[in-house]
């Protein structure tokens, strides 16, 4: 019973708070503001789910922005085509085209990830690259989504609330998921796989599921960055996001979840805190601080911001030191 | 009565490098069995070829009555064979008792019989009650290996691999863990044991195989081998 009433309560509250959010942003924040809080959001979504395959499972992937782009185009490529297929609320058909965006990509997921998890270290790092410039290349050739002049014209669905409710959906997921027997499989094999498999964990099969839930919510950001820019092209899945995100896991903390989603939010914002100091001094040392921040960060945390920690663990530490 | 495991004429290379040739042996339910040998035997390649980690080129591994060496190794602990790897194995990063968990990993019984199960452990390792939270990277090399035999214990083996559990560990321990593995044994556990402690091994054996350089060279009753000449000069010390 109590459950049940859990059950409910939870959702009914997160989409309160989200719609309060959503109502509250745009009266306190300029647009600019707002679109640094939702690509806080969509940063928060790829570097949490990059964690449960980089983090938690152990195995080096640097090909998340292809991904991402796979979710985007193919959810962007709905609204266009089919602007009203789930009925007449925007909200919902979004709702809807986010999930198919993410089952693309997560299809693409488990496309790359079955031969390529037998691999190990770097030479997976290298195909996982691979396979992303791969997704990148074949939308820069398809002239049905616009190839190189990109997808324009994309109807602004994705508001801070739907932000901010994918990015409750992608923490409670991986939550949940690393709190229960699974979770424990995913860490068994980065521990040990020797060990795992002589426990019983199919190895390869565990790290061809965390590579597809993972690559799922990474299709969802990349709806969610093309609903709120409304425009897409295939230079922003380049390399380089990929190398972002795979920074923010690095420096929250491989394996934490809080540690993601607050690197996240540090790497969104830094360059866009520094923008000041370009105007006083005329030259833009911006990207050098910001280097020089994250060489200083690893150097003096070296295990990330959180290391294997939590939120919630370093609030128990807290409370005992101090009772 | 059919043997519990039946190795028969396995050969495994490495390569060009031919481990083991032709290796069979037998073990019987609620036996102690012990491969014992020197380095470079075959020993730790006999039980990786058992638990599936290695294939054989040929020959054959039987547990009752089925054949398992073409199996994975996931899908032969699901058969109730759990091995306790050479150099432990144990998740560092995990807690000890997130380790006991993983070692029932493939068990789909109630809560309670897994909580049962770890009450046992705990009566067997009292230290490892003791050390529950702290991670597993931290205990010391005797409760290192104490953990990987409980967590071995936690997915209810009816054959349990131990690989060199004195490896590395102090007399006095190795005394102790040997007592637990003849008491695990008491309660029903068959045991595979791989051990270069021969002395040790052989005490507490029904049965024993003398493994060298791939071949099994001789075998008979734990008793017996202990007073084997051979054995004695050349892994007893003379």
């Amino acid at each position: 019973m109590v459950d049940f009433k859990r059950s409910i309560l939870m959702p009914v509250l997160v989409i309160l708070v989200c719609l309060g959010i959503d109502y509250v942003v745009p009266e306190i924040f300029n647009p600019y503001l707002q679109t640094l809080i939702a690509y806080s959001g969509i940063n928060i979504i790829l570097a949490v789910s990059l964690n449960l395959v980089n983090g938690f499972t152990g195995q080096f992937s640097i090909g998340h922005a292809g991904f991402m782009a796979a979710g985007a185009y193919m959810s962007a490529f709905l609204t266009m085509t089919f602007p009203h297929w789930a009925g007449p609320i925007v909200g919902l058909n979004f709702f809807f085209n986010t999930i198919a965006g993410g089952l693309l990509a997560a299809a693409a997921g488990f496309a790359v990830g079955l031969p390529s998890l037998r691999l190990k270290g770097d030479y997976l790092a290298i195909v996982t690259l691979g396979f992303g410039e791969i997704i990148r290349v074949v939308l820069l050739n398809i002239e049905a989504v616009g190839g190189a002049r990109g997808m324009y014209g994309i109807h602004h669905s994705a508001s801070i609330f739907w932000t901010g409710f994918w990015v409750f959906i992608c923490c409670f997921t991986v939550t949940r998921l690393m709190n229960s027997t699974h979770g424990r499989a995913f860490l068994s094999v980065r521990e040990d796989e020797i060990a795992a498999e002589s426990m019983g964990v199919d190895t390869t099969k565990y790290k061809v599921r965390a590579f597809v839930i993972s690559s799922f919510f990474a299709g969802v950001a990349g709806s969610i960055f093309a609903h709120y820019l409304c425009y897409l092209n295939p230079s922003s899945f380049a390399f380089m996001k990929s190398i972002d995100v795979v920074v923010m896991v690095v420096l929250g903390g491989m394996g934490s979840i809080s540690g993601s989603f607050v690197a996240a939010i540090i790497i969104t914002l830094l360059p866009e805190a520094l923008r000041p100091l370009q105007e006083i001094t005329t030259i833009d040392f911006r990207m050098v601080i910001y280097s020089l921040t994250l060489i200083v960060l690893m150097l003096t945390k070296p295990q990330g911001l959180f290391g294997e920690l939590e939120i919630s663990d370093l609030f128990r530490k807290y409370v005992k030191r101090h009772s | 009565m059919s043997a519990l495991l039946d190795v028969k004429n396995v050969r495994v290379k490495y390569g060009n490098i031919e481990a083991l040739k032709g290796i069979s042996f037998t073990v019987q339910s609620g036996e102690i069995i012990s491969l014992i040998g020197a380095n470079g035997a075959g020993k730790s390649t006999t039980l990786r070829t058992i638990s599936g980690l290695l294939t054989p080129v040929s020959g054959e591994v039987v547990w009752q009555g089925k054949p398992i060496h073409h199996m994975k190794p996931h899908d032969i602990v699901k058969l109730g064979l759990l091995q306790s790897p050479e150099g432990r194995g144990i998740f560092a990063n995990l807690s000890v008792l997130e380790n006991l968990e993983m070692g029932a990993y493939t068990r789909k019984d109630s809560k309670e019989a897994i909580t049962k199960d770890l009450e046992n452990v705990y009566l067997l390792f009292p230290r490892i009650k003791e050390r529950l939270r702290q991670q597993a990277g931290t205990l010391s090399g005797g409760e290192q290996q104490m953990l990987a035999i409980s967590r071995a214990l936690m997915g209810r083996p009816k054959l349990l691999l131990l690989d060199e559990p004195s490896l590395g560990l102090a007399p006095q321990i190795v005394e102790t863990i040997f007592s637990i593995i003849k008491k695990i044994n008491s309660e029903g556990t068959t045991i595979l044991l791989v051990e270069q402690n021969a002395f040790q091994a052989l005490k507490i054996s029904h049965r024993g195989y003398v493994v060298e350089t791939g071949e099994i060279v001789l075998s008979g009753k734990g008793s017996d081998l202990l007073v084997d000449p051979k054995v004695r000069e050349a892994y007893l010390g003379g």
